[in-house]
C-alpha cells in the first residue's frame, strides 16, 4: 500500500506539493516511486528558471523506463536537491523526505487549492488500476 | 521434455587487459623496405603520439584464441537452438552465404574503384534491387540505408521530400504530424522525429487492429504527412483493412510508410506494393537471413512506388538498359554496363558514405537465389505455421490477449502467471534453464506484460515441441513453485545482474588500476 | 528446402494437430484481392553449385580487386591477421542476437565492453559507445548530439572533410533545424583556415574537423580546440583512416569533445564499401547525451562480475521520439572484427603499422614529387594519403595506368570537385611493397614522357 501523507497536496500526474510559506517542495508520490522500479538518474532544472503550471520540468529513470516530471504550480526555482545526483534511490526511500526534488516560489500560491487532498489523490490512483 | 544445450569451458575468463603482460605481442610484420626517415621529419615531433598507447592489451596470438573461445562459450546462438524473439526473425544464417561475402573479387574490392573495373560487384547490387522490387511489389529501391533505423529515417525523409515538392514549403509546413500505431517499434517515432514531424499516436481496436474510426478522425485534422505502420502488425495480426487505411490516409493527403520488420509472414504471399504502401524498409538481417552478429550489421533497403522514386538516396545503381527476364529463367544479367547515377536533383541525399552494407547485400542474394521462387514461398508458409502451431499449444497455460488467427508470430500475457506474482520477466529467466533464449518481452507496449513468440521456419517440429513443453512446465512451477520462476536462471555462469546499480554508477570501460593505491580507479 | 527442417509430411501432420485444412487456410486472414496469384518473378532455387560458379563470375569482373592499390579516401587497405576471420566466424559470435538477456550473451557483451575501452585509449577520450553504422553516420550524429548539448543550431564543418561524409551530414540535418555552414580550406597547406572562422559565435554548436583531412592532412586540432572553447562551442574531430591513432597524438589529447572515426581500417575488408564500423566516443560529462549503445560493468546478487546493456533510457526503445538517436542494429560484429584485430596486433604492432605506412607514403611522395611536372601542392604534414598534382587531366591518366600498367594509382579528385581536374590523392599501406610503389612512379612517368 503506498503511502499517501495527509499534509501535502497531490497532482495527477502523481506529483506532492509541500507548501512552506510562499515555497513548493515538490517531488514525485510513493505510488510514482513503486511503478517506476529502482531510480538511476534525475535530471532537474536549475535555480532560476522559471515553469507554468503543468510543464514539465524534468524527468526521472529507472533502468527501463523514463517519466517527466510536471510542476504542479507555477513559479521560480530556488533550489535543487544536488544530492539526487549522487543518490537518486533518495526518491525511492524516502520521496517525500529526502527525496525531494525542487524549492519553488509560487507566483500564484492559490493554484494548490486545485491540487487533490491525500484522500482524493488515494481514490484517484486506486481507480487507475 | 528439458534440453540443457549450454555448457562452459572456463567460466572465469577476465578481461583481455587483465591477461596482458608487458612485451607480449601477437602481430608480425614484413620489414620496412623502403629509405627510413627519422620520424621527427616525416610526422612533427608536437603531433606525433607521446602516450606509447598505454593501457592497450600486450598479448600472444594464442591468448587472443583462447580469450575469445572462451567467452564466445557463455553466449547462446541460432546454430545452439530456437531463438524465439518476435519481430526479429532469428532464422537460419547459412554458411553458404558467409562464403560468397568473403570471395576476393567482393571482399578485396575498394568502393572508389571505378566502375568498369567494378562491373560484377554493381551487377550484385542491381540483381538485388531487381529482386527486392519484385518480393515487395514497389519498382524504387535503394540499398544504401545500413539498418532498419536508418532505412526508416531515409523513408520518411522521401514522404517528407515528396510532400515539399508537392505541396510547397509553406503549405507542407502545415502538415507535420506522422501518426504512429501505439504498437510500433520504438525506432518508428525516433525516425520520424529526425525528420521533422511531431508524432500522434493511433489506437489499436479490441482485435488488435487499426482502429479505422480513430484514423479518420486523425486524418481530418488536414496536418497529416503520413501513417507508419507494420504489416503484420507488432502483434502478428494481418491489418485486413490495409486497403483502406491507405486510401484514407492518402484521401486526407498523407503517405503511407510501412515497416517491413515482419516480411517473413508475407515473401511470396502478398506485397505491400499491392496492398497501397508507398514506401517501406526491409530488414536484410530479418527476413533475409543476414546473420545478427550480435548486434549488426544490418541492412536496410527501402523501396518505394515510381512517384516517390525521384527521391532516393544517390548514388543510385541503373544499367544502360534493362535486360533481366525472370520469365526465361536466366540467372544471369547481359553483360551490360552498369553505373553510378547522381543525376536526381530531387533526391533527399545521401544517408551513407559509398553504397551501403556490401556484404550484406551479397548474403541477402544468396539468400535468395539458394531458396528461389518456391523456396522464398515455403520459407513464409512454414514460419507462419510454426507460429500457428506454437499458438495453438501453448492457448492451455498462457493468456492470449487477441482472438485473431497469429500470422509469423503471437503474442501472449503473463496475466494467469501474475495472480501467483510471477510475471513475463520471470518466465523468460526461467526458459534460459531449459536451454532456450528468451522471447521478446515487453513489446508491444499496449501488452501488459507482453511475450512476442516468433519461431521463424528454421525449427523443425521437435524443437518446437520442446519449446512448447518448456513453457507448459514453467506454467506449473509459476502455479506450484514461484520461486523457483522468480529466482531464475539457475544454471547460468552469472546470475541476473544488478542493472539499477550499473546505471546509477556507469563503469563504461576498463581503467588500469593506478601504481600507488588509493585511488578509485576502475580496476 | 534444405533450411526448412520441417519436411511436407511433417508439416501436413502439423496441420492436422491445429485443426487447419491446408497451408493455405493459414493466409485467411489476408484478403483475396491480396493474395499474390503468381509465382514470384525472381530465378529458380539455385544448388549450391550453381550458385557460387554464379558469384565467381561476378567476382571475376571486379578487376580492380586484383589490381596493385593506391586507393584511399575513407577506405584503407591493411593486413588482417588471420585469426580474425576465425574468431568472428565462431556462430557464438556471429549467429547471435543483440545481448538483450545479459545472463546468455556474456561473450558479446563482454567484447563490447573491450572495444568501448580500446576505442577511448586510442582516441584518448573518456567514453565510447558499441559502434555506429560507420565513420559518415556517425560524424552526422555528432553534429545531431553538439546540437543537443548545447542547444545552439549552428555547426561548422571543415570543407577539408571527406565530401561523402558532409553529404551525409547535411542530408541528416535537413529537417534538424540545424544550419550546416562550411569552413574554407587554405589553398597552400591544405588544412582548415583558422582565419576563415569568423562565422565562429555564441550561435555555434559545434566545429567539425577531420584529421587526416581528406586530403591527408593534419590539422591544427588544439588551435580549433582553443577557438571553440573560447565561445562555448564543441570540437568534433573525424578520423577516416583509424591507424593514424597510431603515430598521431591523439584527438583527446588535442581538444576533442566528441571523437568519431570510421574503424574500417582495423581488420575489416573493403568489401565494396560495407559493412563498416563506426568508432563515437565523448567525454564523461556527456554520458547521457551520447547515442547508440553502452556496455556497462554489473554484479550480480552473488558479487560475480559481469557486463549489462546500461543507460538504455537514452535509447529509441524508451525514449521513443525523444531518444538521442533512432539507431537499434549497429555494427556489432565488425566491431568485434577490430576489437580482434587491435587486441592480436596490440600497441606495438599498431604502432608498427602506422610507422610503415606513414614511411612508405613519404617515400611515395617525395619520388612523385621528383617527377618532372608533377608537385605536391599542399605543404601541411601528412600521415599516409597526400594529394599530387599532375601536368595532365589525372583521371585519365589514371584510367591509363590501370588498364597498360595494372596499378589504380589514387583516386581523382575530379569526382568529387571539378575545380580540381589536375589532382588526384594517393594512399599507401603497409600492404604496398616498394616495388608496387617504384612501379607506381615509373608508370606514371612513363605515361607523362
Amino acid at each position: 500500500m503506498a503511502n499517501v501523507p495527509d499534509n501535502l497536496h497531490y497532482s495527477k500526474d502523481h506529483e506532492w506539493v509541500r507548501v512552506e510559506g510562499d515555497t513548493a517542495v515538490i517531488g514525485i508520490t510513493d505510488h510514482a516511486q513503486e511503478q517506476l522500479g529502482d531510480v538511476v538518474y534525475v535530471e532537474l532544472p536549475k535555480p532560476g528558471e522559471s515553469f507554468p503550471a503543468n510543464e514539465s520540468f524534468g524527468s526521472v529513470e529507472s533502468v527501463k523506463a523514463v517519466s517527466e516530471i510536471f510542476t504542479p504550480v507555477s513559479g521560480e526555482i530556488t533550489e535543487v536537491n544536488e544530492s539526487l545526483s549522487d543518490e537518486p534511490e533518495k526518491v525511492n526511500k524516502d520521496p517525500y523526505g529526502d527525496g525531494w526534488m525542487i524549492k519553488m516560489k509560487m507566483s500564484s500560491p492559490g493554484e494548490v487549492d486545485s491540487l487533490l487532498t491525500a484522500a482524493e489523490y488515494e481514490d484517484f490512483t486506486k481507480a487507475e488500476e | 521434455m528439458i534440453t540443457k544445450v549450454t555448457t562452459h569451458i572456463s567460466p572465469h575468463e577476465r578481461l583481455i587487459f587483465e591477461r596482458s603482460q608487458p612485451g607480449r605481442a601477437g602481430y608480425s610484420l614484413p620489414p620496412l623496405d623502403v629509405d627510413e626517415q627519422p620520424l621527427g621529419e616525416i610526422i612533427p615531433r608536437e603531433l606525433q603520439r607521446d602516450d606509447n598507447l598505454a593501457g592497450m592489451p600486450e598479448v600472444t596470438e594464442v591468448d587472443v584464441i583462447r580469450h575469445f573461445t572462451r567467452i564466445s562459450t557463455w553466449n547462446y546462438s541460432i546454430d545452439q537452438g530456437m531463438y524465439p524473439l518476435g519481430s526479429c526473425t532469428m532464422k537460419y544464417n547459412s554458411r553458404l552465404n558467409e562464403k560468397v561475402a568473403r570471395i576476393g573479387g567482393f571482399a578485396n574490392l575498394h568502393p572508389l574503384a571505378s566502375e568498369a573495373e567494378a562491373q560484377g560487384a554493381l551487377e550484385v547490387i542491381y540483381e538485388l534491387q531487381q529482386h527486392l522490387a519484385e518480393i515487395t511489389g514497389l519498382p524504387g529501391i535503394s540499398l544504401q540505408p545500413a539498418a532498419g533505423a536508418h532505412g526508416e529515417m531515409t523513408g520518411i525523409m522521401i514522404i517528407r521530400a515528396f510532400i515539399d515538392a508537392r505541396d510547397g514549403k509553406e503549405k507542407s509546413a502545415q502538415r507535420r504530424t506522422m501518426l504512429i500505431p501505439d504498437s510500433a517499434h520504438g525506432t518508428n517515432p525516433a525516425s520520424a522525429h529526425l525528420s521533422g514531424f511531431t508524432v500522434k499516436t493511433i489506437k489499436s481496436t479490441a482485435e488488435g487492429l487499426t482502429d479505422l474510426d480513430h484514423l479518420r478522425e486523425l486524418c481530418a485534422h488536414g496536418d497529416v504527412a503520413g501513417l507508419m505502420l507494420t504489416n503484420p502488425n507488432t502483434l502478428g495480426l494481418f491489418e485486413r483493412n490495409i486497403r483502406e487505411i491507405c486510401e484514407i490516409v492518402h484521401e486526407a493527403g498523407g503517405l503511407v510508410y510501412m515497416d517491413g520488420a515482419n516480411m517473413n509472414a508475407l515473401v511470396g504471399v502478398a506485397r505491400p506494393g499491392d496492398m497501397g504502401v508507398d514506401v517501406i524498409h526491409l530488414n536484410l538481417h530479418k527476413t533475409f537471413s543476414t546473420p545478427h552478429g550480435g548486434g549488426g550489421p544490418g541492412s536496410g533497403p527501402v523501396c518505394c512506388t515510381k512517384e516517390l522514386e525521384p527521391f532516393l538516396p544517390v548514388p543510385r545503381i541503373v544499367a544502360q538498359t534493362s535486360v533481366y527476364d525472370g520469365e526465361t529463367d536466366e540467372h544471369r544479367l547481359k553483360s551490360v554496363p552498369l553505373r553510378l547515377d547522381f543525376n536526381y536533383p530531387q533526391s533527399i541525399g545521401r544517408v551513407k558514405a559509398f553504397y551501403g552494407n556490401y556484404g550484406m547485400m551479397l548474403r541477402a542474394l544468396s539468400y535468395i537465389l539458394t531458396h528461389g521462387r518456391e523456396g522464398l514461398r515455403e520459407a513464409t508458409e512454414a514460419a507462419v505455421l510454426n507460429a500457428r502451431y506454437i499458438a495453438h499449444a501453448l492457448v492451455t497455460d498462457y493468456e492470449k490477449p487477441f482472438e485473431g488467427s497469429p500470422m509469423h508470430e503471437v503474442v501472449f500475457t503473463d496475466k494467469r502467471q501474475a495472480r501467483k506474482g510471477v510475471h513475463t520477466l520471470d518466465i523468460a529467466k526461467r526458459l534460459i534453464d531449459y536451454g532456450f533464449h528468451p522471447m521478446t518481452i515487453y513489446f508491444p507496449l499496449i501488452v501488459s506484460g507482453a511475450m512476442l513468440i516468433e519461431p521463424t521456419e528454421s525449427v523443425g517440429h521437435q524443437e518446437l515441441d520442446q519449446f512448447i513443453d518448456a513453457m507448459r512446465s514453467i506454467a506449473k512451477e509459476a502455479a506450484e513453485d514461484p520461486e523457483l520462476v522468480l529466482n531464475a536462471p539457475h544454471s547460468t555462469r552469472i546470475g541476473r545482474l544488478d542493472e539499477a546499480a550499473a546505471a546509477r554508477k556507469p563503469v563504461l570501460r576498463w581503467k588500469p588500476k593506478l601504481a600507488e593505491s588509493h585511488s578509485t580507479a576502475t580496476p | 528446402m534444405r533450411y526448412i527442417p520441417n519436411s511436407p509430411n511433417e508439416r501436413a501432420e502439423m496441420l492436422r494437430r491445429i485443426g487447419v485444412d491446408s497451408i493455405e487456410n493459414l493466409f485467411d486472414s489476408i484478403p483475396e484481392g491480396l493474395r499474390l496469384r503468381r509465382p514470384l518473378n525472381v530465378p529458380a532455387a539455385l544448388s549450391e553449385l550453381e550458385l557460387l560458379k554464379k558469384f565467381d563470375e561476378m567476382s571475376n569482373r571486379n578487376l580492380a580487386a586484383r589490381r596493385v592499390s593506391f586507393l584511399g579516401a575513407g577506405a584503407y587497405a591493411h593486413y588482417t591477421p588471420t585469426i580474425v576471420d576465425h574468431l568472428i566466424s565462431r556462430s557464438e559470435f556471429f549467429t547471435a542476437y543483440t545481448p538483450y538477456q545479459p545472463e546468455i550473451s556474456q561473450g558479446t557483451l563482454q567484447a563490447i565492453f573491450e572495444f568501448q575501452t580500446l576505442v577511448c585509449q586510442l582516441t584518448g577520450m573518456d567514453i565510447a559507445n558499441a559502434s555506429m553504422y560507420d565513420g559518415s553516420t556517425a560524424m552526422a550524429e555528432a553534429v545531431l548530439m553538439a546540437e543537443r548539448v548545447t542547444r545552439r543550431s549552428k555547426v561548422i564543418a571543415s570543407s577539408a572533410i571527406h565530401p561523402e561524409y558532409l553529404d551525409v551530414a547535411h542530408t541528416y540535418v535537413q529537417h534538424a533545424g540545424i544550419e550546416l555552414q562550411h569552413l574554407p580550406f587554405n589553398a597552400e597547406t591544405g588544412t582548415t583556415l583558422a582565419d576563415g572562422l569568423s562565422a565562429l559565435d555564441e550561435k555555434t554548436a559545434a566545429i567539425v574537423v577531420q584529421s587526416p583531412n581528406f586530403f591527408g592532412c593534419i590539422e591544427d586540432l588544439q588551435m580549433l580546440a582553443d577557438k571553440a572553447h573560447a565561445v562555448g562551442a564543441l570540437l568534433i574531430v573525424v578520423v577516416t583512416e583509424a591507424i593514424s591513432f597510431g603515430l598521431l597524438k591523439s584527438p583527446g589529447a588535442r581538444g576533442a569533445d566528441i571523437v568519431v572515426a570510421e574503424g574500417q581500417s582495423f581488420g575489416v575488408p573493403l568489401s565494396f564499401g560495407g559493412p563498416y564500423v563506426g568508432l563515437f566516443a565523448t567525454r564523461e560529462k556527456y554520458a547521457r547525451q551520447i547515442p547508440g549503445r553502452l556496455v556497462g560493468e554489473a554484479f550480480d546478487a552473488k558479487g560475480r562480475r559481469g557486463f549489462v546493456l546500461t543507460l538504455a533510457t537514452r535509447e529509441q526503445h524508451i525514449r521513443r521520439e525523444k531518444a538521442t538517436s533512432n539507431i537499434c542494429t549497429n555494427e556489432g560484429l565488425i566491431a568485434l572484427a577490430a576489437t580482434i584485430y587491435l587486441e592480436t596486433m596490440g600497441p606495438r604492432g599498431i604502432e608498427a603499422v602506422a610507422t610503415q605506412c606513414a614511411q612508405k607514403a613519404h617515400y611515395a611522395a617525395r619520388k612523385i614529387s621528383e617527377i618532372g611536372g608533377f608537385s605536391l601542392p599542399f605543404s601541411a604534414p601528412f600521415f599516409n594519403e597526400f594529394v599530387v598534382r599532375a601536368p595532365t587531366e589525372a583521371a585519365s591518366l589514371l584510367r591509363k595506368l590501370a588498364s597498360e600498367n595494372g596499378i589504380d594509382g589514387g583516386i581523382a579528385l575530379s569526382r568529387y570537385n571539378a575545380e580540381r581536374p589536375n589532382d588526384f590523392l594517393v594512399c599507401v599501406t603497409e600492404t604496398n611493397t616498394r616495388q608496387q610503389i617504384d612501379a607506381l612512379v615509373e608508370g606514371i612517368g612513363s605515361l607523362i614522357h
